[in-house]
C-alpha cells in the first residue's frame, strides 16, 4: 500500500537486538520458553505421540505459510488461501463421485490450487490490481463456488490409499505431514536464500521500480509467487482433506488469518522487503506449541487466539517501542 | 470521472433491482426496497467507518469483532441491569467502541505498526475478550428487556429508526468528510502523506481520528445487531469484516487510499444488500451468495482500476478528481 521511498526498519533496534541478536534468536527464545512452560503446566506433554499429534495443528498452515512469506516479501499477499483450500477439497470429492482413484485426485487438487493461483496471478501481476481487494474477492468466490456445488452436503467414502497423506506415519512417530513440511522448509528457504530468484523476490518488496530497472521481469516473478501459494494450497487442501476424511464447504474457514498471523509472526514485513523462511518455522512451532499446550489445559482454543493475537501485536510493538526509547531514529 | 462512477454504480444497482423485478415484481415496491435498505443499514454504517480508515491508507480488520464484543457488553448489561436505559447503553455502545476502536488507532500512530497487522491481532483479541465475559454463554432474547430489542424497530414516519439511523449517520459522514477540516484531513493523509505533512496535517493522528470514528460506528452497530437479532454470542457477525471491506471496494473506495465517496460507499453496500434479498426471492439457493459477492468484488476492483489509471506520468501531477488534499490552501 505504502508507495513513497522507505526505509525498511531493522526489526530488532538497539537493546534488543543486542541481547538476541536477530529476530529469529527471539523466537526461539520464546519457543524454548513455551516449551518448557507446557513441560511444568502438563505431564503428558512431553509423550512422543502427544507431540506427534500436536504438529498437525500447524504443519499444514505452514506448508502455505513458506509460499505466502514469499509472496509479502515481494510486497504482495494472498487472503484466498483457506477459500482455495475449500475449492480444491471440493473439486477432489467432485472427481470421488466420477469414481477417480488416489492419483486422481491428488492431480485434481494440485491442478485447482495451481488454477486458482493462476487467477490471482493473472489479476494482480498482469492487471496490476492491489493484491489485498483481488484475494478479498477471490476468497469469496473461491468459498462461494464450494458453496454452490456442495450447500449443506459433505463429500465423504474417500479410499484408504487417500488416507495415507494426512494420517500416515512414514516412522514411528513421525506423520508424512511432518516430512513434508520438513521437505517444503527446505525448498522454500534454498528458494528464497540460495537463488537469484530469491534475490528477485526481495528487490522486487523493497524497491519494484528498482527492481525493473535491475532487469528484474516483475510481474512475472509476482505471477509466479501466487502460482506457488496456490499450489501450496492445493497440497494443504490433500492432506487436511485426507486428514478429516471428508469435504465440506467450510473447510478450512478463517485459516487465512492464522496463515498471516504466522508469517508476520516469523518476522517477515508485512509491508514487504525483509524477512526469512527460518522464522516463519519457528513461528509456525511456537504457534503449534501454544495451542498444544493450552489443549492439554483444557483452555478453549479461543482463549489460544487471544494470545496469539497478544503475542503477534507485542513481538512487533516491542522491539519498535523499546528502539526508539534507545534513541535511535525511526522510520517516519 | 468521480460523479460519473457513482451514477455508473447507482444505474447498475438499478438494473440489478429491475432484473429481480422481471422475475418477481413484488421486488421493486417502495415498501419492500424500504426493507432491502433496513436490512442493509448496520452494512452500511460500517463501510461508511471503514471508508475513513481505508482513506487514511490504513484497513479495520476488527471491526466485526470490535461490533460482537461491544453488542455482548451492552446485552450483558441489558440482562443484569434491565432499568438502565437504552439511551445510555447506546451512548455506552459508541464510546466503547470508540475507545476499542482507539487502541487500534493508538498501536498504528505510536508503535508504528502497519494496520493490517494491529487489526489482525485485535480481531482475534476482541472476539476472544467475549469469551472471557461469557464462557460461551448465549444472551437470548428472553434475557433482554422489552425497550432494549424496540428500539430499532420503533417506526418513525413509515421507516424503522435502524433506517433512520443509518440516513442520519450517511448524512453526517458526508458533512464531516466534506466539509470539515478533520475529515479533509483524511483524504489528504491517504492520497499524499508526504505532501500531507507539508500542509501542516498530523497524518499518524489522523490515522488514529479514522480508527476511532471507525471503532464508534462499529460499537454503535453491536448494540443494533444485538437488538435487531435478539441474540449475543460469541461469533456474533463472524467473518462480517470482509462484508465491510467488500462494500467499501464495490463502491469504489480505493484501498490505496484518498479516493472515495459518501454516496459510493452506500451504493456499495446496498448493492451486496439488495444480492442478499433477492436471491430467495428469484429462487437461487443462498448458497450463490457468498460467490456472486466474489465476482462483483473482482469486477468492481478492475473497473476501479481503469478508471483510475492515469493518462501517463507527469513531473507535476495535476489532481486527476478531487481527492487531493484541498483543505488550509
Amino acid at each position: 500500500m505504502n508507495t513513497q521511498a522507505r526505509v525498511i526498519p531493522h526489526r530488532a533496534n538497539g537493546r534488543l537486538r543486542r541481547i538476541f541478536g536477530s529476530w529469529e534468536a527471539l523466537l526461539v527464545v520464546i519457543a524454548i520458553a513455551i516449551f518448557f512452560i507446557n513441560t511444568q503446566a502438563s505431564p503428558y506433554f512431553l509423550d512422543p505421540w502427544n507431540l506427534s499429534d500436536a504438529t498437525f495443528n500447524f504443519t499444514e498452515k505452514a506448508m502455505i505459510a513458506f509460499a505466502m512469506a514469499l509472496l509479502i516479501v515481494s510486497g504482495e499477499i494472498d487472503l484466498s488461501v483457506a477459500s482455495i483450500i475449500a475449492l480444491a477439497s471440493t473439486a477432489m470429492g467432485f472427481a470421488l463421485q466420477l469414481g477417480a482413484g488416489t492419483p486422481v485426485l491428488v492431480l485434481v487438487g494440485l491442478g485447482t490450487g495451481l488454477l486458482c493461483g493462476a487467477f490471482n496471478g493473472l489479476l494482480v501481476a498482469r492487471l496490476g490490481l492491489p493484491s489485498i481487494v483481488v484475494t478479498i474477492g477471490t476468497l469469496s468466490l473461491f468459498r462461494g463456488i464450494a458453496y454452490i456445488v456442495l450447500g449443506d452436503q459433505a463429500y465423504s467414502g474417500y479410499p484408504t490409499s487417500f488416507a495415507y497423506f494426512g494420517q500416515g506415519y512414514v516412522w514411528w512417530v513421525i506423520t508424512f505431514e511432518m516430512v513434508l513440511f520438513v521437505a517444503t522448509a527446505v525448498v522454500f528457504y534454498v528458494l528464497l536464500h540460495r537463488t537469484g530468484f530469491g534475490r528477485a523476490v526481495y528487490g522486487i518488496g523493497n524497491n519494484p521500480t528498482a527492481a525493473l530497472f535491475s532487469g528484474i521481469r516483475v510481474p512475472r516473478v509476482k505471477f509466479l509467487l501466487f502460482l506457488m501459494t496456490g499450489v501450496m494450497s492445493g497440497v494443504a487442501a490433500i492432506c487436511l482433506t485426507s486428514r478429516l476424511g471428508s469435504t465440506r464447504p467450510s473447510i478450512g474457514f478463517g485459516w487465512e488469518l492464522e496463515i498471516v498471523t504466522m508469517v508476520v509472526l516469523g518476522g517477515i514485513n508485512i509491508l514487504g522487503g525483509s524477512g526469512t523462511i527460518p522464522g516463519v518455522v519457528l513461528a509456525a512451532i511456537i504457534m503449534g506449541l501454544v495451542t498444544f499446550g493450552f489443549g492439554l489445559l483444557n483452555v478453549p482454543g479461543i482463549v489460544m487466539s487471544i494470545f496469539i493475537g497478544l503475542l503477534l501485536i507485542s513481538v512487533i510493538a516491542l522491539p519498535r517501542v523499546f528502539g526508539s526509547f534507545a534513541g535511535l531514529h525511526r522510520k517516519r | 470521472m468521480k460523479i460519473s462512477r457513482d451514477i455508473l454504480l447507482a444505474i447498475a444497482l438499478l438494473l440489478l433491482i429491475g432484473l429481480v423485478a422481471m422475475r418477481f415484481p413484488g421486488f421493486a415496491t417502495p415498501q419492500s426496497l424500504a426493507s432491502v435498505f433496513n436490512d442493509s443499514a448496520i452494512l452500511i454504517i460500517l463501510a461508511l467507518g471503514q471508508m475513513a480508515v481505508i482513506l487514511t491508507r490504513c484497513i479495520d480488520l476488527s471491526m466485526a469483532s470490535n461490533l460482537a464484543l461491544v453488542g455482548m457488553i451492552t446485552a450483558m448489561t441489558n440482562a443484569a441491569y434491565p432499568m438502565v436505559p437504552v439511551v445510555v447503553l447506546v451512548m455506552m455502545a459508541i464510546v466503547l467502541g470508540a475507545a476499542l476502536g482507539g487502541i487500534n488507532g493508538l498501536l498504528v500512530w505510536k508503535a508504528g505498526i502497519p494496520p493490517i497487522v494491529v487489526t489482525l491481532g485485535t480481531l482475534t483479541i476482541f472476539r476472544g475478550i467475549i469469551f472471557l465475559l461469557t464462557d460461551g454463554q448465549w444472551v437470548n432474547a428472553h434475557e433482554m428487556s422489552a425497550s432494549y430489542k424496540a428500539f430499532p424497530r420503533a417506526e418513525l414516519l413509515t421507516l424503522p429508526a435502524l433506517s433512520w439511523l443509518a440516513i442520519a449517520i450517511i448524512v453526517g459522514m458526508a458533512i464531516f468528510l466534506s466539509r470539515s477540516p478533520a475529515g479533509r484531513a483524511m483524504y489528504a493523509a491517504g492520497g499524499n502523506p508526504d505532501a500531507a505533512v507539508y500542509a501542516g496535517i498530523d497524518t499518524g493522528r489522523t490515522r488514529a481520528r479514522a480508527f476511532v470514528v471507525a471503532g464508534a460506528l462499529a460499537g454503535l452497530c453491536g448494540y443494533l445487531w444485538v437488538s435487531r437479532y435478539a441474540v449475543a454470542y460469541v461469533d456474533v457477525a463472524g467473518g462480517f469484516e470482509l462484508d465491510v471491506i467488500a462494500a467499501c471496494v464495490i463502491g469504489g473506495v480505493s484501498i490505496a487510499g484518498g479516493v472515495g465517496t459518501v454516496l459510493g460507499c452506500v451504493l456499495g453496500a446496498l448493492f451486496l444488500g439488495v444480492i442478499k434479498n433477492a436471491l430467495p426471492v428469484v429462487d437461487i439457493s443462498p448458497f450463490w451468495q457468498l460467490a456472486i459477492s466474489g465476482a462483483a468484488i473482482i469486477i468492481a476492483v478492475v473497473l476501479n482500476a481503469r478508471a483510475e489509471r492515469r493518462p501517463g506520468r507527469l513531473i507535476l501531477e495535476q489532481s486527476s478528481d478531487s481527492s487531493l488534499p484541498v483543505s488550509h490552501s
